[in-house]
C-alpha cells in the first residue's frame, strides 16, 4: 500500500516508528509542515488526511496507509496561484516568522469543513443541530490547537473571516 | 522508541487473534500511546491498530446508547443525539484537547489514556512509583499545582486527565470488554482503580483485553446537564477542576441529581457524597455548597493544589445553580 500526498504516491516507511510529519519531511522532501513540539501541543504538524485535519505529528505514517493526505504544498493552485486562504493570510498579517502558518492554513481548511457539517464546538450555545453564527468567538475556539508564537492570533482571525466570508457569498 | 511491528484489525476477531503469548498493544487514535512510546515512558514491541474497527453509534432497548470503541472524539461530540440528550458529554468532549487531537482521538484511547504528571513523563529525571513500580514519587513535595486532592496515596497523587471519562461516569456508563475468551461488562466506576501502593495498576482491564464500546444508560435528568472546565487558559488546556452535573426537579426538590468531578482525583470521580445530600432537598445556593463541602470534607492538598479545594467548592455550586434556574 502507499500513502497519497497531495496526489502523489509515496511508499510506506519500512520502519513502522516513523511519523508522518518525519516521512514527510525527511524523506519526501515536503518541508511545508513544521515540527514544533513533536507531542501534539503546538498544532505546526497539522495536516489534512482524508480531508480531516490531524496532527502528522503523532500519526504513524504507516497508519496512513491507503489514504489521501494533504499538506500545506497542495494548498496552492498547481500553476503557482495562492489560494484565496493563503491571500487572506498576507492580507491580514496572519504571520510574522511564518512558522506555524502551514499548520494553521491546513487546521482552519478542515475547521471550516467542520464548520460546514454542522459540528458543534465548546462555545457553541446550541449542541443539538441548528449552525453556530460563525464569529470570532468561534474561531478563536475551534482555532485553539494552532499556537503562534509570534502572536499573529488577531491577524489569523481575521484572515479566516475574510475567506470564509467570501465563500459564503459565492 | 524501541522496534515495533503493526497491523491494522478491521474486526474484534482480528483483533483478538494475537497469540496469546504475544505482548501486543492496542492503537487508537494514537493520540497519547505515540507520544509515551516515544518519550520512553511506555514500551511495546508489537502494536494493532484498532481504530479502523466499526465506529457506530447506536440506540439500545433502555433507551441510552451503546458507542464503538472506536468512535472518534469529534464524531461523538457531535452526535445530535449525545447533544440532546446528554448535553454535559458533548460539552465534556468539546472542552478537551484541541480539534486535531479530537478528530484523531477515539473512545476506547480517552478511557485508557495516561496521566499528564510531569513526572510521570520524565523518564530520565524523575522517580515515578506509576512508571516503576516501588521506585519512589518526586511529585509528592515537588511541583504540585496539576495534583489530586481526593483520592490519592502516599505513592501517587497524579490525576486522571480525561474530561470525557467525568461526564461518562456521572451517566453510570458500562465499558464493554472483550479478550478473547470472556466478554465482560463493568460500569466505569469499577473499571478504574485508585493506586493506594500500586499506582502502576490503574484500571481493571487484562492482559490484552479489548474494550469494545460503552453503553451509556437513558438518564432523563441529563437533558438538563452541563459541563464547566476551569483552567489555566480558556482552551487546549488540561483541566485544573472540573464539574459535570445533570439535575432534575420535580415538585420543588431534587428528584435526581449526578454530579462528577475531574481534575481532583487520580480517577474521574463521582460525588456520591454530594448527591446523597443534594437527592429530595429543594434546590438553593445553601444545600449546593453544603453538598459541596461533605464532598470535600476528605480534600487534601500536598500545598502547590491548596487553590483546588475551594475552587472546586465554588465551582460545584456555580455549576449546580446553573442546572437549577429559576427552582434555586
Ligand atoms: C496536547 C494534548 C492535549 C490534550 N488535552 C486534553 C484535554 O484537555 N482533555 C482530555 O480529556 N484529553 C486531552 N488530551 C488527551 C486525549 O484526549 C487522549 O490522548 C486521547 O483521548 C487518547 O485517545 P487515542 O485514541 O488517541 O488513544 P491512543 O493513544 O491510541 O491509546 C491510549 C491508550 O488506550 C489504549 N487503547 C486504545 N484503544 C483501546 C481499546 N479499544 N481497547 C483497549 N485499549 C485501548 C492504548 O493501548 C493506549 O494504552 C490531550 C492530548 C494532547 C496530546
Ligand atoms: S509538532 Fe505536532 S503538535 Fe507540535
Ligand atoms: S507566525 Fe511566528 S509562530 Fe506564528
Amino acid at each position: 500500500m502507499r500513502i497519497t500526498v497531495n496526489g502523489t504516491d509515496y511508499p510506506v516507511p519500512d520502519d513502522v516508528r516513523v511519523s508522518l510529519l518525519d516521512m514527510l519531511r525527511e524523506r519526501s522532501g515536503l518541508t511545508g509542515s513544521k515540527l514544533g513540539c513533536n507531542q501534539g501541543a503546538c498544532g505546526a504538524c497539522t495536516v489534512l488526511l482524508d480531508g480531516e485535519r490531524v496532527l502528522s505529528c503523532l500519526t504513524l505514517a504507516v497508519q496512513a496507509a491507503g489514504r489521501e493526505v494533504r499538506t500545506i504544498e497542495g494548498v496552492a493552485a498547481a500553476e503557482g496561484e495562492l489560494h484565496p486562504l493563503q491571500q487572506a493570510f498576507i492580507d491580514h498579517d496572519g504571520f510574522q516568522c511564518g512558522y506555524c502558518t502551514p499548520g494553521q492554513i491546513c487546521s482552519a481548511l478542515g475547521m471550516l469543513e467542520e464548520f460546514r457539517r454542522g459540528d458543534p464546538s465548546h462555545v457553541t450555545a446550541d449542541l443539538a443541530g441548528g449552525q453556530a453564527r460563525f464569529s470570532h468567538e468561534e474561531i478563536r475556539e475551534r482555532m485553539s490547537g494552532n499556537l503562534c508564537r509570534c502572536g499573529a492570533h488577531n491577524g489569523i482571525v481575521a484572515a479566516i473571516l475574510q475567506f470564509a466570508d467570501a465563500g459564503a457569498g459565492e | 522508541m524501541t522496534p515495533f511491528s503493526y497491523r491494522v484489525a478491521t474486526s474484534t476477531t482480528e483483533a483478538l487473534a494475537a497469540a496469546p503469548d504475544s505482548s501486543e498493544r492496542f492503537l487508537g487514535g494514537g493520540t497519547n500511546l505515540v507520544d509515551l512510546l516515544r518519550q520512553n515512558v511506555e514500551q511495546a514491541d508489537a502494536l494493532v491498530d484498532v481504530s479502523r474497527l466499526p465506529a457506530s453509534i447506536d440506540e439500545t432497548e433502555d433507551g441510552g446508547l451503546w458507542v464503538g470503541a472506536a468512535v472518534r472524539n469529534t464524531a461523538l461530540a457531535a452526535d445530535p443525539r449525545i447533544g440532546a440528550r446528554y448535553p454535559m458529554l458533548s460539552r465534556a468532549l468539546l472542552s478537551g484537547a484541541s480539534a486535531q487531537i479530537r478528530n484523531m482521538a477515539t473512545v476506547g484511547g480517552n478511557l485508557l489514556q495516561r496521566t499528564r504528571c510531569a513526572y510521570f513523563y520524565d523518564v530520565p529525571g524523575a522517580r515515578c512509583n506509576k512508571r516503576v513500580s516501588g521506585a519512589g514519587c518526586d511529585a509528592i513535595g515537588g511541583f504540585t499545582r496539576y495534583h489530586a486532592i481526593l483520592g490519592a496515596s502516599e505513592q501517587c497523587a497524579a490525576t486522571h486527565p480525561s474530561d470525557m471519562c467525568v461526564a461518562l461516569m456521572a451517566l453510570d456508563t458500562v465499558v464493554h470488554l472483550d479478550d478473547g475468551n470472556e466478554k465482560r461488562r463493568l460500569p466505569l466506576s469499577e473499571f478504574y482503580r485508585l493506586p493506594g501502593n500500586t499506582p502502576h495498576f490503574e484500571t481493571e482491564l487484562r492482559t490484552g483485553e479489548l474494550v469494545t464500546g460503552i453503553q451509556i444508560p437513558s438518564c432523563r435528568a441529563a437533558v438538563n446537564s452541563t459541563y464547566r472546565k476551569v483552567r489555566d487558559r480558556s482552551s487546549y488546556a488540561f483541566a485544573l477542576v472540573s464539574v459535570a452535573a445533570a439535575m432534575r426537579v420535580e415538585n420543588g426538590v431534587i428528584a435526581d441529581i449526578r454530579l462528577a468531578l475531574g481534575g481532583v482525583a487520580p480517577r474521574p470521580w463521582r460525588a456520591a457524597k454530594a448527591e446523597a445530600a443534594l437527592a429530595g432537598r429543594a434546590p438553593s445556593q445553601e444545600a449546593f455548597r453544603n453538598a459541596a463541602d461533605a464532598e470535600l470534607a476528605d480534600a487534601r492538598a500536598l500545598g502547590g493544589n491548596a487553590f483546588k479545594i475551594p475552587l472546586a467548592r465554588s465551582t460545584i455550586a456555580a455549576v449546580l445553580g446553573e442546572l437549577a434556574g429559576d427552582a434555586a
